[in-house]
């Protein structure tokens, strides 16, 4: 049910710009419905990038993150046709993980 | 002062054993830290992260719009000059819980990240990144926003 994240991935240099845009609603918990019920918090908890096969960022992250988060980061070194690798998981234990290739 | 600094400390620890054990609700990941999270201050989540007491730095950039017209989505982004960064965090004073997003850094990548987050009213921002010889620096901000992301 979730949608494919969209990552760009560009070199300039010796340096790769890695843009995701991710698709998740991101409940904060503390939002109230129209019946006054509290709506339950569903946020991605951990996110993950490796870069052909090699971690390199990791980040934990909590409710403040808005929806459909955007992230972005510099690997060094990547270069054109290199494969980056970029997984979630929420605190439900839905995970998604999507790649993409450096341009 | 010291007093405040070690009652900050137990109840990081505190906080830190009952995430371990799994008394609190809604742990689903062991590795995704509760006691930072439920943090309410820049302190409190440093020391839960396991860093000592912040210092303001310059060498910290934090980049961040005056005024926020919508406080849903506030693009941030935190850099670090310094070599040997470890995590890069993300803080809002006045949000239910302080910390909104921490990066573990490796080698590989810059120490230069940037997303998005909610913010419920105007407060100041705080960028923090602790460093692998054990120094934590920070730097901050205040961002206007003129229409809060909680849904209010």
């Amino acid at each position: 049910m979730t949608d494919p994240m969209r990552i760009r991935a560009q070199a300039a240099g010796d340096k790769t710009t890695v843009r995701v845009l991710m698709s998740h609603e991101m409940e904060t918990g503390q939002r109230k419905d129209s019946a006054g019920k509290t709506v339950p918090a569903w946020f991605i908890q951990e996110v993950s990038a490796s870069h052909n096969g090699k971690p390199v960022l990791s980040a934990q992250w909590g409710p403040a993150v808005s929806k459909n988060p955007f992230l972005q980061f510099t690997i060094k070194g990547a270069k054109a046709g290199d494969k980056i690798v970029v997984s979630w998981v929420d605190n439900k234990g839905e995970a998604r993980t999507d790649e993409a290739t450096v341009s | 002062m010291h007093t405040r600094r070690e009652l900050i400390a137990q109840a990081a620890a505190v906080a830190g054993l009952a995430a371990t054990a799994g008394m609190l609700p809604s742990v689903a990941q062991a590795a995704w830290s509760q006691a930072a999270f439920d943090a309410k201050t820049m302190a409190d989540a440093v020391k839960a992260l396991g860093g000592s007491a912040p210092a303001e730095s310059k060498d910290v950039t934090l980049t961040s719009p005056d005024i926020a017209e919508n406080g849903a989505v506030v693009p941030l982004s935190c850099a670090c000059a310094l070599p040997g960064v470890k995590r890069l965090a993300l803080l809002v004073e006045k949000n239910p819980n302080a910390l909104a997003a921490v990066f573990d850094i490796s080698d590989a990548v810059e120490s230069n990240v940037a997303t998005r987050v909610k913010m419920g009213q105007s407060s100041n921002v705080f960028a923090v990144a602790m460093m692998a010889d054990g120094r934590v620096l920070f730097a901050q901000k205040e961002v206007k926003v003129t229409l809060g992301g909680c849904g209010g």
